[in-house]
């Protein structure tokens, strides 16, 4: 039971850890956002699994069934996806007008500029 | 895409069923899966998917950006306006129990009136955010 | 399945190949939310993950456009860093209870009443929907306002220097 009993937390685990390895290690912005929305499913996974019973099915009531899967967490996931989404939105247009001022979307290369632009205001 | 005869084909049968899908998730979300957030996703992806296949130009004659801007205020305000009804009819804030005589029905009322206003947010914010992506060229293909 | 296109998402270097793998990966997540009985959370993945956000992803890449870069540190870091995490958190979950444990704290407090109550007091028989219009209304309608705030967002960060707005046209 233990072996098998943690499983699921051990995929979420995996995932969660694969998309922070993807924000950090990653320099391109775009490919940083996927990483943070492969973190965020993880969550989703992290949520939606202890609320499932086996044996059990979707909870929509009818008198067929006696034992239901937990609402609670379907639905805090459920918003949290449409926010998700929004917030990816946001994320990428803040990229695209990154990459229009600096003509990239590689983290190294902005911070390189930035750091000559201010040895420039300070040798003026 | 505008000359590949299959596609378009394929999209003008499509796109009606894809609607109708979605309306039928607002409405049946009571009973089934479904609710405010899917039909407002599926109704943006079947108006997204016009403007892939026929042309940003199009489906924004089709979908005018007024009508975009305007879902995405008056799903909120729907949603908030529910809430101050309740409040008029001498309730809680978000009290769906006095919309109605019978309470069940007054529940019944106040979700589907938010279900709505959730599924014009989502689609509008959905197909603006869309909008602005397809919209904006390169820097440098213009200059 | 899904370890394997992870593992694909992080390796690859060109970013079109990794748009289309996050599609795939959302699919996949999709399917087992289906086996976890969240078949409203299913839905929602399955049209925002594979469809809209694939299509945002496009977007934007055709807009920033371009390779990713070889990292130029050492990968072994950040990889470390991950691991150790992920070996704490897998250390920590331990102490949960395991999968489909009836008496979990999860099943316990407020949800019986959902299950039990909520036909009869709503009407509605979907308690997901019950409960995110109903119970937990205020949650939904700050979420609808992010939502809002983020659509508000990114029109206030894309509107300036729109150029012939007339004949935009995707490829």
């Amino acid at each position: 039971m233990s072996a098998f009993g943690h499983f699921s937390y051990w995929i979420t685990m995996f995932l969660l850890a694969a998309g922070l390895y993807i924000v950090i290690a990653r320099g391109h912005l775009v490919k940083k956002l996927v990483g943070l929305s492969i973190f965020q499913t993880s969550v989703y996974l992290l949520y939606i699994a202890p609320g499932k019973l086996v044996g059990g099915t979707a909870p929509i009531i009818s008198d067929k069934f006696t034992v239901y899967s937990n609402p609670l967490p379907h639905v805090l996931i459920l918003t949290a996806i449409v926010v998700g989404i929004a917030t990816l939105a946001l994320g990428l247009a803040l990229v695209v007008r990154i990459r229009e001022a600096y003509g990239s979307a590689e983290e190294d290369e902005i911070l390189a500029q930035d750091e000559r632009a201010a040895r420039d205001a300070r040798a003026t | 895409m505008r000359n590949y005869l299959v596609l378009r084909v394929v999209a003008k049968i499509m796109i009606p069923f894809m609607l109708l899908y979605a309306l039928y998730v607002q409405f049946h979300g009571d009973y089934g899966p479904g609710g405010g957030f899917q039909a407002g996703v599926i109704i943006a992806a079947a108006i997204i998917f016009y403007a892939i296949v026929f042309g940003l130009a199009t489906a924004r004659r089709v979908v005018p950006d007024w009508l975009v801007e305007t879902c995405l205020a008056a799903g909120v305000l729907i949603y908030a306006g529910v809430g101050l009804v309740g409040i008029l009819l001498g309730g809680n804030f978000l009290d769906y129990f006095v919309l109605d005589r019978d309470p069940v029905a007054g529940q019944h009322r106040g979700i589907f009136w938010v279900e709505a206003g959730v599924c014009v947010t989502v689609a509008g914010v959905m197909l603006k955010i869309f909008y602005m992506f397809a919209g904006r060229r390169r820097e440098d293909d213009d200059a | 399945m899904m370890a394997v296109v992870t593992v694909a998402i992080a390796v690859q270097g060109n970013l079109f190949a990794v748009v289309v793998l996050g599609s795939i990966y959302s699919f996949l997540m999709a399917t087992a939310l289906v086996a976890l009985d969240a078949v409203d959370v299913a839905m929602t993945e399955a049209s925002v993950g594979a469809g809209i956000s694939t299509v945002l992803l496009l977007g934007a890449l055709h807009l920033v456009r371009g390779e990713e870069q070889k990292p130029r540190g050492r990968p072994w870091l950040p990889l470390a860093a991950s691991v150790v995490m992920a070996g704490v958190l897998v250390y920590g979950t331990f102490g949960l209870p395991g999968f489909s444990d009836a008496g979990a704290p999860i099943h316990q407090h407020v949800v019986p009443r959902y299950l039990n109550d909520a036909v009869r007091e709503t009407g509605v028989p979907n308690v997901v929907t019950a409960v995110l219009a109903s119970y937990r209304g205020y949650d939904t309608l700050g979420e609808t306002t992010v939502v809002f705030t983020a659509g508000a967002g990114v029109i206030a960060l894309l509107r300036r220097r729109r150029r012939d707005r007339r004949d935009g046209d995707v490829r």
